[in-house]
């Protein structure tokens, strides 16, 4: 066995890339629950290749076959009922894991300096998320797959002077028709899942570069020669990170968070077969009764939604009655995101060290976020339209306050070592 | 292996001068890419002029036919619809439909050629649903019966497709170029003449 493993490590630098991010890779030793949404993530993504090629085994990527195969797949191919449900409860448990993951972010202030990069790699992945769930959505033609499709490609025409002839060059017709099914299912299944891995990875080499933030949002690793040797941490880590720095309160992320990441997978995993037994369509929330419609170009359903995680955009879109608007506030709510370490000016990364108004801020925009949520799937009643004009501005004020308190926040003193 | 000193100068022109050309060619490449999305001649010859017999049409009554791909809609309008225009013009964004959302011989309060005939494209100005004709109860003002209601978005229209003011939609109802060959027929998708 050594000398296979010699062989090989002669050609191509596979124990040592081991050693430098799984076994001896430093990660601080107080990572809480939050921690596992980043690998339950991983988990979900390949949940959603695999299931997805196998789902791509029988599916027929046209107008007039879409809609049947789909059907044909839920009846007639063995367990592809179960392949399809795998699939479509992925979409959804990707999007809660990841929003999670960002609320995480966001508590332990993981975005500032020195994880600017790293956010902003996080966000394109939200980003390709995004336009991967819409373009999979689309694909098994039901009534909601069509006019979900024609509202967000739509928003395109809203762009001055260029936008109807985008919109038509988006659909490859004048309307939604076959040949937009054909080129979103050719970059659903290739084009962004290939981009999706690509980020990733760059995420994770990002990641592993500036190493784990953590609920104190303290550094973990501290100048060289700055700590006595019985204070660092007992574990022999990469000399690619102990050569550089001297580690305090850390774990080699490989026995420690590898296990504790397991139990994790195995409560997600009883959560994902419940829904994927007892409750695939969640009510409406995952996979939408007009779905269950063949698409009909010339009937819009009564009341159109898009699917959960996109509702608290689509609330802020609706919320204003200018189109041109309406968009840009839209793609402008996701835009803010991306700048969010810039636009936090302090110095504490944690919420636990932070002031009362941060604390504050980041309750009223998870509030607000949940809100627009419900809003985005209820109808547009005059009721409805205010309550998402006023939760609309909340959401966006997070972002002005925390531009002016975060400047000269009093915050309360760091610990010099991890707590609990 | 010549052992003259480098030429900078000439070594970044040559640098310069290959990335530009290379650059050039990688747009000349992209070109066919880009433009394999836009609407294929299939597509294109879909987008025909459909003719459309009208003389089974009730008053009162909606008819939608299919041309590019989009509804249109075909209303013959009744005398209380069309008294109700009076009625709504206060609240309108565009009552004198200046925005060319029409021909211009629909350019006018019915927005139509023939008062009692409406035609329009049935997508909304927002984002492409297909409103709902209410015939009745549409009670946006006194005096108006009918509209379309987007349920989308809660965009409101009157009888001839104008929009109403403080909703999410930014034009009136796209009226298709169309013409009445005689009495019974129309053909939508082009204006007279040109075929």
């Amino acid at each position: 066995m050594n000398r296979i493993i010699e062989w090989i490590d002669a050609r191509i630098p596979m124990s040592n890339t081991m050693k430098l991010h799984v076994t001896q890779y430093p990660a601080p030793k107080n990572f809480n629950i939050w921690y596992i949404m980043g690998s339950l993530a991983l988990v979900v993504l390949v949940n959603q290749i695999v299931t997805g090629i196998w789902l791509t085994m029988n599916y027929v990527p046209s107008a007039e076959g879409a809609f049947a195969s789909v059907e044909y797949i839920m009846r007639d191919v063995e367990y592809g009922w179960l392949l399809r449900y795998m699939h479509s409860t992925g979409a959804s448990a990707f999007f809660v894991v990841v929003y999670l993951h960002m609320f995480r972010g966001l508590m332990y202030g993981s975005y500032q300096k020195p994880r600017e990069l790293l956010w902003i790699f996080g966000m394109l992945i939200f980003l390709v998320l995004m336009a991967e769930a819409f373009m999979g959505y689309m694909l098994p033609w039901g009534q909601m797959s069509y006019w979900g499709a024609q509202v967000i490609i739509s928003l395109f025409g809203a762009i001055p002077i260029v936008g109807d002839e985008l919109t038509t060059w988006i659909r490859g017709d004048y309307v939604i028709s076959g040949a937009t099914l054909n080129r979103f299912f050719a970059l659903h299944v290739i084009a962004l899942p290939l981009v999706l891995v690509i980020l990733v990875f760059l995420h994770l080499i990002a990641l592993h570069e500036v190493g784990s933030n953590n609920p104190d949002g303290i550094d973990t690793k501290r100048k060289k020669g700055s700590v006595p040797k019985e204070e660092q941490s007992p574990f022999e880590f990469h000399k690619h990170y102990a050569d550089k720095y001297d580690i305090v309160d850390s774990v080699p992320f490989h026995p420690y968070y590898t296990v504790k990441d397991l139990v994790g997978l195995a409560g997600f995993l009883i959560l994902f077969a419940l829904v994927i037994f007892y409750a695939p369509t969640m009510g409406g929330f995952f996979l939408e009764p007009p779905n269950f419609e063949a698409a009909d170009p010339m009937r819009t359903p009564e009341h159109i939604a898009p699917v959960w995680y996109f509702t608290p955009f689509y609330a802020i879109l609706r919320a204003v009655p200018i189109k041109l608007l309406g968009v840009i506030l839209m793609f402008g709510a996701i835009v803010l995101l991306f700048l969010l370490p810039w636009i936090d000016r302090g110095n504490t990364r944690s919420m636990r060290y932070r002031s009362i108004w941060h604390k504050l801020n980041i309750f009223q925009f998870v509030i607000s976020f949940i809100v627009l949520g419900y809003l985005g799937v209820k109808p547009a009643t005059d009721i409805y339209t205010m309550m998402a004009q006023i939760f609309t501005f909340l959401y966006f004020a997070f972002f002005v306050f925390l531009w002016f308190y975060s400047k000269n926040e009093k915050t309360k003193p760091l610990p010099e070592r991890l707590t609990k | 292996m010549s052992n003259a000193p480098v030429d900078k100068g000439r070594r970044r022109f040559l640098t310069v001068a290959t990335s530009v050309v290379g650059a050039a060619g990688a747009v000349g490449a992209a070109v066919p890419f880009i433009a394999s999305w836009n609407p294929s001649a299939k597509a294109r010859i879909a987008g025909a002029p459909v003719e459309v017999k009208i003389d089974k049409i009730e008053l009162g009554q909606l008819v939608r036919v299919e041309w590019r791909g989009s509804p249109v809609w075909i209303i013959r309008r009744t005398p209380e619809m069309l008294a109700s225009l009076n009625e709504t013009e206060k609240n309108l964004r565009d009552p004198d439909s200046q925005v060319a959302q029409q021909p211009v011989y629909a350019q006018n309060q019915h927005r139509s050629i023939k008062p009692e005939w409406f035609i329009a494209v049935g997508i909304c100005t927002h984002l492409g649903c297909s409103p709902q004709f209410i015939p009745k109860s549409f009670s946006v003002a006194e005096g108006v019966e009918s509209g379309f209601f987007c349920p989308c978005h809660g965009s409101r229209f009157d009888i001839a497709g104008r929009v109403f003011q403080s909703v999410p939609a930014p034009t009136n109802l796209v009226i298709p170029p169309y013409y009445f060959v005689d009495d019974n027929t129309v053909i939508i998708g082009e204006d007279e003449g040109t075929a």
